[in-house]
């Protein structure tokens, strides 16, 4: 049977005690449901020395309004509870699609939001037992004398999937990011030092091993919607070879505010699954003042799909991953259009829950 | 063994649908699975294994995992000279490698500790010194790199083996021929992902013996292993074949974890158990061999098959296995369906330093399958033929023997495609439907048991004994070992039918070789077919001892009397009669203790020439399947809407159970259609020899869930065929077999592409689409350095089943009642 | 495991009884079930959440025993395969997957089992589709799911009769 590594466990009763924790032992690592964190610690990829569990922060499983209209999620949510809040029904539909779809029941029973945001970026030269990696003389990413901690300057510090890249580049696998990206949403971070509060997009860094801007020593508290959320139009598109259990090889969040006759005053489009990070498509704008017609929805597409980067280090060849990210985001545009999903084939029907 | 009328007959629980004997212990999570065992001062053992591909040891240092607290014993290939494997041909197998590794993942040390925390910490300290190899990762580079070698035995250099047979005069049938179709085809190797981890508790009993547990299909071979490999006396050891919690083929060998928990056991004095992580049971693997095909097909103006032609070249990993076997079932069952009155085939597989191939459900006949079925779809098109027509003209006739002189029995075929073809509106939808739907239709056939053993000893290869008890309880005792398959079951209803007792009033003791006769293994399909004729035989032994005492009692003749509903009366007056328990005590009072036995043996082969035994079974299953298919044309994803399966079971005995293999069948075979793979990466050479598994995870592994699996309709054909009992014939395998060339079939009616090659993907439908020649696959079969061919006139062209340019054989009978055979 | 290999001990009510363990605080419930209270029933296959054949349910929700860190069950109400029977009587998920041949080998049996169990407490009118969905995080390789779906189904229509 796999085994976890000796360590120790210890329950925090507040995101205080737990950043207070962090701030301690360098090695100590938050344990929210674990179902990441977990399997990581059989495979060996990292060995820390004190879990810190935030179980029994119960304010980390609040959903509360935020004075001016926006809404924030306690990280420690399950993407069960999310997937079937009615408050997400409408406009924050690409949450409810995204956590709806994340890997299997009885993850998301367990899985939280914050645990999804936090995802370890995921590669088939990385996600391996200790025994396989050697067999490849171990990589940039996880490194044979890591015990979790990436040192760059050691001979078997080299990418698999680009040898001659001076960065890991394993896979943003996260289907909650490009969803919350679209919407628009922040996160605030809290550490034994204070608070601090930034746009999701920028929680993250296209780089496979320091994918996140989030320092050790903070926990992601809270998600916040935006205060005009309600007023946009949104959808998350997943692509996975099964209909459960996968991880996403290409995630797309789209959101729109669509004006009188249906020009587009807002957009925001995501990509997941294609780089180190999830990416706000930089052209997202060019939508605006635009009607989403066939000619401007294939146009965008074009753009977006150019950001997607996929290489061999996933489920599905990337050559066909890139293809699909152009029909992907053109399908997703055309739902929020108002287009039947069951028009656009059968891989179209899966894409979307709710 | 020639089952009466009145088994032809049944009027008992055969045939009716109900809950297995075992169900409620299998919804209750009592059984005991190999991992579920434990026992006080148990001991645990981890697997060093290579993480080099392809070396020489140098040397082994285990002086600091030894140092470590708990661990008790440290083995390595020192303590294991004995080679081991499951053919005589090819015991090739060091429970732990002695000289060299063959690839990534061959176990090198064993480290044996208090806790299995201890032993995977202890495994990680073992320090073992390689020297390189060549790294041979494919079948090409095996026949371009003859040295180094893999193996010292083999017919050449990395080859393994290389057969060729030629039945009548193929290329004078191809130059007469109206038509000539030539095709290649690759098929992905795959592996079975049970779910269960195999599993192993060895310990040395109060008698100082060996008693093993382990999640084994073969107890039997592994006994022989046992014995071969620890060099004792195979009487002081017993196996114990624990409920596999999945097969499908992957723990039909004898497995080198299971001789070191053995060896260990046996030196410590303690039990010593080991569970493989999932990693480890990609390792393992002995799955799909990888199969690069060409098949020429001559037929006439209307399609019929005047001659067929057939290349194969198996990636056969880095052992033996059941390989050589797999080499010639790559090819002995293409004539079995279809009227083939001309054939040549040549095989050949090779070594590579990879997790060795071996059987998985369909053995070896899956792929050439997949190769003929897609090749008749073409034929069918290319000639403006519907392809359930084409396939009807030209079945194989009951009771014949084939150009390769294969006994074909009673063939339900022609059933099988009516049905499926009504079931689809096969013949009014194909080549009819829109762009992106569509429907495809393919057909199989696969043995009921292999004819001859795998050890050629003329003994049974199935025995069954009863014991009649005082009580009125009958305990069966079988060989035959509970993969899931519900054999237990198969045995309790045979006994039960023919008794008259419900088959919850027979316990069934199986796969325990310290208490059951031996039974050669739940593998090929065999046990409904022999463990069932055994059980008939020692059941009608019982019954007519019983019979004998219960008529003297009526005054009736024993042969009027029924046995049934727990009574035994007079068929002419059911109210003269006994209860079952009266007729017992009858018997046992004349008789003395009660208990019986039956045994089973197939006839003899009709093929006699060399390589004739792989093929020959007592009579065949069919199949025939359509599968629906939407495919996206802007993607190229395939979404299965439909499956119409038909099996020729010949009788059903047990119909839930039958209907669940048939749907487990069309479930796995899905999965290999669409996307299960056992695949490896090589890393940049110039940076790295390794060689290793892609993807030996059950995540990255991919098989269908829940979500992913089409609505079945399953129709049974029912036949009875004399061979089997009661005329049932197999359904575990035959059900899989169409599903991959139907699959690509309804992919080609969809988006009018061929994908040759299996699994069928996404990618491969849009590089087909992308393609001038509208098709993926291998564009030519590689070249091999054939031998001669052993030519063999069919039957009707004068052929009585040996070769003509053969040379006498010899062979002698071994110790262990083994027949080795020379050349 | 050493000498100085942290331990934890949790109490909780398993099937309905409490318990207090303490074991190695690296296990997860499925190694605490299997190795600690003897519970054999839930099984595994990967131990990495890929598969599903260690789900029980915990606070009456269906979970992975592989991915759940037994320290963080202090308290929890945890039910396994072996606390499913009414006494010596079969549920109806049990007498239904018994007759309908959802279980062949088994193994994956008791994961499906508590699954259907945690769906149907909940819903217990549940479609075919939502069937499909609550199982599909246990994997079978023996059945091709249909007469599991069929089972779960059929005990459902007799829970709902009863």
């Amino acid at each position: 049977m796999m085994r976890a590594p000796p360590l120790r466990h210890v329950f925090a009763t507040s995101v205080k005690e737990a950043a207070h924790l962090l701030a301690t032992d360098p090695r100590a690592m938050i344990l929210a449901g674990g179902t990441d964190v977990v399997p990581n610690l059989k495979r060996r990829q990292f060995a820390p020395s004190l879990l810190v569990s935030v179980k029994r922060v119960d304010a980390l499983r609040a959903i509360r309004a935020v004075a001016g209209g926006g809404l924030s999620i306690g990280a420690g949510v399950s993407l069960s509870d999310l997937a079937v809040d009615a408050r997400f029904a409408k406009a924050a539909r690409a949450l409810r699609s995204a956590t709806a779809q994340v890997a299997t029941p009885h993850i998301r029973n367990v899985a939280t939001l914050g645990g999804n945001l936090c995802l370890d970026t995921r590669c088939t030269y990385y996600d391996q037992n200790l025994e396989w990696r050697q067999a490849i003389g171990y990589c940039m990413k996880a490194p044979k004398s890591s015990g979790g901690v990436a040192l760059r300057d050691k001979e078997d510090c080299i990418c698999w999937v680009a040898p001659q890249s001076p960065k890991c580049k394993a896979v943003s696998s996260t289907d909650s990011a490009p969803a919350l990206i679209a919407l628009g949403a922040s996160v605030v971070l809290e550490s034994k030092d204070g608070e601090r509060t930034l746009p999701l997009r920028e929680l993250y860094a296209d780089d496979g091993m320091a994918f996140l801007t989030k320092r050790g020593d903070e926990i992601l508290r809270e998600v916040v919607l935006p205060a005009d959320f309600q007023h946009w139009t949104s959808t998350y598109w997943k692509l996975r070879r099964r209909d459960s259990f996968d991880f996403p090889v290409l995630g797309v969040g789209a959101a729109l505010k669509l004006g009188s006759g249906g020009t587009i005053t807002d957009a925001r489009i995501a990509l997941g699954g294609v780089l180190s990070a999830p990416i706000l498509v930089p052209e997202s704008a060019t939508l605006v003042g635009k009607t989403l017609t066939d000619d401007a929805i294939t146009a965008f597409a074009e753009l977006a799909a150019k950001h997607a980067k996929p290489l061999d280090n996933t489920d599905l060849e990337f050559p066909w991953r890139k293809r699909v990210t152009k029909v992907f985001v053109a399908n997703a545009l055309k739902e929020l259009r108002g287009d039947d999903r069951a028009s656009m084939g059968r891989l179209a029907e899966r894409a979307v829950v709710g | 063994m020639n089952p009466t009328n009145w088994n032809r007959d049944p009027k008992n629980s055969v045939g009716k649908p109900r809950r297995r004997v075992d169900a409620r212990a299998r919804v209750t999570g009592q059984v005991r699975f190999a991992d579920d065992l434990s026992l006080p001062r148990m001991l645990h053992c981890r697997l060093v294994r290579s993480h080099v591909p392809h070396a020489k040891i140098l040397g082994i240092d285990a002086s600091k995992a030894l140092a470590r607290k708990g661990v008790k014993l440290v083995l390595t290939g020192e303590h294991f000279p004995i080679a081991y494997g499951v053919l005589p041909v090819s015991h090739d197998e060091h429970p732990l490698c002695n000289d060299k590794v063959r690839f990534v993942g061959d176990p090198v040390a064993a480290v044996i500790a208090t806790t299995e925390e201890e032993a995977i910490d202890a495994a990680n300290d073992v320090v073992v010194h390689y020297e390189s190899l060549t790294t041979i990762a494919t079948p090409q580079e095996a026949l371009a790199t003859p040295e180094p070698r893999i193996h010292t035995y083999g017919d050449s250099g990395n080859v393994h083996k290389k057969v060729h047979f030629e039945f009548g005069d193929v290329d004078a049938s191809f130059a007469g021929a109206a038509h000539v179709f030539d095709d290649t085809f690759f098929y992905e190797g795959n592996t079975h992902l049970p779910i269960e981890e195999h599993a192993s508790l060895a310990i040395q009993d109060p008698e100082g013996k060996l008693c093993i547990w382990s999640s084994t299909q073969t107890p039997h071979y592994l006994h022989k292993a046992l014995a071969k490999a620890l060099a004792m006396d195979p009487a002081h050891i017993r196996v114990i074949a624990t409920p596999n919690g999945g097969g499908f083929g992957g723990k039909s060998d004898p497995f080198n974890h299971e001789i070191v928990v053995a060896k260990a056991a046996l030196m410590l004095g303690r039990p010593v158990k080991i569970c493989l992580t999932r990693l480890e049971v990609f390792y393992c693997h002995r799955g799909r061999h990888p199969i690069e095909m060409r098949m020429r097909t001559a037929t006439d103006k209307d399609g019929n098959v005047l001659a067929l032609d057939l290349q194969t070249l198996l990636d056969g990993g880095s052992y033996g296995s059941y390989g050589v076997a797999s080499t010639f079932y790559s090819g002995a069952l293409q004539t079995v369906t279809y009227t083939i009155p001309r054939y040549r085939f040549r095989g050949c597989r090779a070594f590579t330093n990879k997790p060795p191939c071996g059987p998985k459900r369909g053995h070896g006949t899956p792929q050439p399958r997949f190769a003929q079925e897609v090749q008749l779809d073409r034929i069918a098109v290319k000639l403006g033929k519907n392809p359930a027509a084409l396939r009807l003209q030209q079945l194989a006739q009951p009771g014949s023997l084939t150009a390769n002189f294969m006994r074909i029995g009673t063939i339900g075929l022609g059933a099988c495609i009516d049905k499926v073809v009504e079931g689809s509106r096969f013949r009014e939808r194909w080549g009819k439907l829109p762009f992106g739907r569509g429907l495809g239709l393919a057909c199989s056939s696969y043995l009921c048991g292999a004819g001859l053993a795998i050890n050629w000893a003329e003994l049974p290869h199935s025995g069954v004994q009863l014991r009649l008890d005082r009580s009125g309880e009958v305990t069966a005792f079988c060989g035959a070992t509970e993969i899931g398959q519900g054999s237990d079951d198969v045995l309790a209803n045979i006994v039960a039918e023919i008794l008259g007792i419900p088959p919850f009033d027979v316990r069934v003791v199986t796969g325990d070789t310290g208490l059951t006769p031996v039974d050669l293994g739940s593998y090929s399909s065999r046990v409904t077919l022999m463990m069932g004729n055994a059980a008939i035989q020692a059941a009608e032994r019982a019954r007519d001892l019983i019979a004998k005492s219960a008529g003297e009692k009526l005054g009736v003749p024993a042969s009027r009397l029924v046995f049934a509903n727990k009574r035994v009366f007079d068929a002419q007056d059911p109210n003269v009669g006994m209860t079952w328990l009266e007729a017992l005590h009858r018997a046992e009072s004349d008789h003395g203790t009660l208990g019986t036995v039956g045994s089973y043996r197939p006839a003899a082969p009709a093929a006699k020439y060399k390589g004739g035994g792989v093929g020959p079974s007592p009579t065949y299953s069919y199949s025939a399947a359509v599968i629906e298919t939407q495919v996206d044309p802007d993607t190229g994803w395939i979404h299965v809407e439909h499956v119409w399966v038909a099996h020729d079971i010949g009788r059903s005995l047990n119909p839930t159970l039958v209907e669940g293999q048939v749907i487990g069948s069309v479930y796995m075979g899905l999965g290999e259609a669409l996307m299960e793979e056992q695949v490896f990466r090589r890393l940049p050479p110039r940076l790295s020899n390794a060689l290793v598994h892609k993807i030996p995870s059950i995540l990255e592994y991919k098989s269908l869930t829940s979500k992913d699996m089409p609505d079945v309709t399953t129709y049974l054909i029912e036949d009875p065929d004399s061979a089997g009992p009661f005329g049932a014939k197999e359904v575990g395998q035959g059900p899989l077999l169409p599903m991959m060339p139907a699959l690509a079939n309804s992919v080609f009616d969809a988006v009018g592409v061929r994908v040759d090659e299996i699994p069928v993907t996404p990618e491969k439908v849009i590089r087909a689409l992308e393609a001038k020649s509208k098709r993926y696959g291998p564009d030519e079969f590689p070249t091999v350095d054939w031998p001669e061919p052993l030519k063999v006139a069919p039957p009707w062209e004068g052929g009585d089943g040996t070769a003509q340019n053969e040379k006498p054989r010899k062979s002698k009978i071994a110790k262990d009642g083994t027949r080795i055979v020379t050349p | 495991m050493t000498d100085d290999t942290p331990r934890t001990t949790v109490r909780m009510t398993v099937n309905g009884e409490d318990v207090e363990t303490t074991f190695g605080t690296h296990k997860t419930l499925l190694e605490v079930l299997r190795e600690e209270l003897g519970l054999t029933g839930t099984k595994h296959g990967c131990e990495l959440g890929e598969c599903g054949a260690c789900a029980v349910e915990v606070d009456g929700k269906p979970i992975l025993s592989c991915l759940l860190m037994a320290a963080e069950c202090d308290g929890a109400k945890v039910e396994t395969v072996e606390g499913l029977m009414d006494d010596a009587r079969l549920h109806p998920l049990q007498e239904a997957f018994a007759d309908l041949g959802a279980a062949q080998c088994g193994y994956c049996t008791p994961g499906f089992l508590m699954t259907a169990k945690s769906l149907l407490d909940a819903n217990p009118k549940a479609t075919r589709a939502e069937v499909k969905e609550a199982l599909s995080g246990c994997l079978c390789r023996c059945t091709g799911y249909q007469q599991i779906f069929d089972a779960v189904l059929s005990a459902a229509d007799k829970m709902g009769r009863a």
